[in-house]
């Protein structure tokens, strides 16, 4: 047989078909863009821009773009407000993705058990559910970031402990659609645990929603320590975005400066981050594509 | 409705609220150090005579299990303990907060269902126009702008630029005086800046919500019906399509509730509104834990009847679920 007549068609694996559609979607690219600069700003800069961001290095209220070597100007106590953006983004993108995997770990945890059992074990986790989603967040996150000390990881389990509820949800939902599907019938019967179905078969096909889930939960999660910090409930001895502007909070009249540039920062990054999820979701579910 | 329905709801949400006191109580245990000083708080400097009589009060003495029923009998009878920073009972504090809170909340949460719905309407008559474009690109940025935020640059730019909203507080000092109906404009005069701070990020999602929703409907065939009929775009829109397309609106501003009390402790703090997130913000910081337990207790208890409102209006909007248990 020649090879011209030995035409073959591939399939294509469903995650190669989503990123194939995603590389296409303009607004997700420019999101994934905007974050890596981010990111890559928040490591390196530190490298070309140094800076002890809690340092008082000029006098206080310098306007942006007055002095050659603070060009975003200083805040209310003199400090370099570049030194505090470039070193003040890492701990809020640390929190935000350590946040997200907790909640997503106890969310897809509780969801999976709930949706597979049924029964009273998704009563009762769903009522457990329910309770969590009674508690206003962010007040519930304050209380416990105060009784145990802040610190960058106790933020992050903060967040993680409020808000696990919606993830546990969407899983539970997709556990439901799929553990009735033949293929988890057939993995039944050849004698698979339930242990064995619940994370390689079942959860693999329920993945897509919750990446989707994951990226929006980190633009959140993001959020909430911008708000925390900018409360005073942060670690006090590092630098992050929401610090400055709560820092920077009374003199607001004075100089808009301290805090337009770290409010602009946490913008771009979780609207970054939101773009890359609506390009994944978009790439998930080509049919939703008109809406 | 029926009333059994509305009775096993209620009753469930009280469940709900002993869970949250139960909660409570466990919190203040997990503290670090002897309860009676965590009670006390770590500003007050407590004399011993305090934490003595603290200790009698809540039965810091006695075995964990009748702490917890002192503590859940003190709730029940409206004694939610003694603020030791604003030395006043805990309930005294919040009876005088809670109504800023509730007009803040229930303003921005009706402002964002109202815009956000006409927006997402006007935007699903054209799927593709410039109206659905600015829907999906004011959703997305509504839901990373951080609230304070919005609400810190809304203060720069009406206090300086543009001064037609006091930016801070809830009443004029000079107006105390003034007859009611003066001073009710004045709080309304107050709360505009506020309720539309909290109300831009859900406005957003209620818009690009209503839009999906509405483009769903749109499609159904008593819409084509109601097109054959020769009915006007504008009933089509808003009496046929609309009423189909607002149950999902309704239960997400159901579950939108925790929120938005959430992003109410921001914006209290932010522009000084006299309410139970400005109250937990001050406690927080003082460390005044039974204050604090107070307002999460008191905030939960919003969430409770808010879920409960919630589906009492789903079952009157929903005829299909009329009569069901």
């Amino acid at each position: 047989m020649s090879d011209e007549t030995r035409t073959t068609y591939k399939a294509e694996s469903p995650a190669l078909e989503a990123w194939r559609m995603f590389r296409r979607n303009i607004p997700a690219l420019v999101g994934v863009v905007l974050l890596t600069v981010i990111i890559l700003a928040t490591l390196y800069g530190t490298f070309f821009y140094t800076g002890d961001p809690f340092e008082i290095v000029w006098a206080p209220h310098e306007p942006p773009g007055v002095t050659p070597e603070f060009p975003l100007g200083t805040d209310y106590l003199g400090r370099d407000i570049i030194a505090g953006m470039l070193t003040g983004g890492g701990p809020t993108l640390a929190v935000g993705a350590v946040a997200a995997a907790i909640t997503m770990g106890i969310g897809i945890a509780m969801g999976a058990l709930a949706g597979y059992y049924g029964g009273w074990v998704d009563n009762l986790l769903m009522r457990v559910t329910e309770f969590f989603q009674v508690l206003p967040a962010l007040l519930f996150a304050m209380v416990l970031v105060t009784l145990l000390s802040p610190s960058l990881f106790t933020i992050a389990f903060a967040i993680g402990v409020v808000s696990w509820p919606q993830t546990a949800r969407l899983t539970r939902a997709e556990f439901l659609k799929i553990k009735n599907l033949e293929y988890v019938t057939a993995a039944r019967a050849i004698g698979a645990r339930d242990k064995r179905i619940i994370w390689t078969v079942i959860l693999p096909n329920a993945l897509p929603p919750l990446i989707v889930s994951a990226t929006l939960t980190v633009g959140v999660a993001i959020l909430f320590e911008a708000g925390l910090s900018f409360l005073g409930l942060g670690d006090p001895n590092v630098m992050s975005w929401g610090l400055m502007i709560g820092a920077n909070r009374e003199y607001i009249l004075d100089a808009w400066w301290p805090v337009t540039f770290p409010g602009l920062a946490i913008f771009f990054t979780v609207f970054a981050v939101s773009l890359i999820g609506d390009g994944l979701n978009d790439a998930f579910n080509p049919k939703l594509r008109e809406r | 409705m029926t009333a059994s329905f509305l009775l096993r709801r209620i009753g469930y949400g009280l469940l709900l609220m002993l869970g949250v006191v139960v909660l409570n109580f466990l919190l203040i245990r997990l503290a670090p150090g002897d309860p009676a000083v965590v009670i006390a708080g770590e500003m007050g400097g407590a004399t011993e005579e305090m934490l003595e009589s603290i200790r009698e009060e809540y039965g810091l003495n006695k075995p964990l299990v009748v702490q917890l029923g002192i503590y859940v009998g003190n709730v029940l009878t409206g004694n939610l303990g003694e603020s030791f920073f604003f030395n006043q009972p805990v309930a005294t504090l919040i009876a005088q907060r809670i109504l800023p809170t509730i007009l803040l909340v229930v303003t921005a949460q009706v402002l964002s269902i109202l815009i956000g719905v006409f927006l997402g309407v006007l935007a699903a008559r054209k799927p593709n126009g410039v109206m659905s474009a600015f829907v999906s690109v004011f959703a997305t940025i509504g839901y990373a702008v951080p609230v304070f935020w919005t609400g810190i640059m809304l203060i720069i730019l009406f206090a300086s630029v543009l001064p037609i909203f006091p930016v801070e507080g809830m009443q004029s000092v000079k107006l105390r005086d003034a007859n009611l109906f003066v001073q009710m404009l004045d709080i309304l005069h107050h709360l505009a800046l506020p309720a539309f701070t909290l109300a831009i990020i859900y406005l957003a999602q209620y818009a690009r919500l209503s839009r999906a929703s509405m483009l769903e409907v749109l499609g159904s065939d008593y819409i084509r019906t109601a097109k054959a009929k020769g009915a006007s775009q504008r009933t089509i829109l808003f009496k046929h399509a609309l009423r189909n397309a607002a149950l999902p609106i309704l239960t997400v501003a159901g579950l939108q509730f925790g929120n938005l009390i959430s992003g109410a402790l921001l914006v209290e703090t932010v522009f000084n509104w006299p309410g139970m997130g400005r109250l937990a913000f001050d406690s927080i910081l003082r460390r005044d834990y039974p204050t604090i337990m107070g307002v999460l207790f008191f905030a939960s208890a919003m969430v409770v009847i808010a879920n409960i409102l919630t589906d009492m209006s789903y079952r009157l909007a929903d005829p299909r679920l009329r009569g069901k248990g």
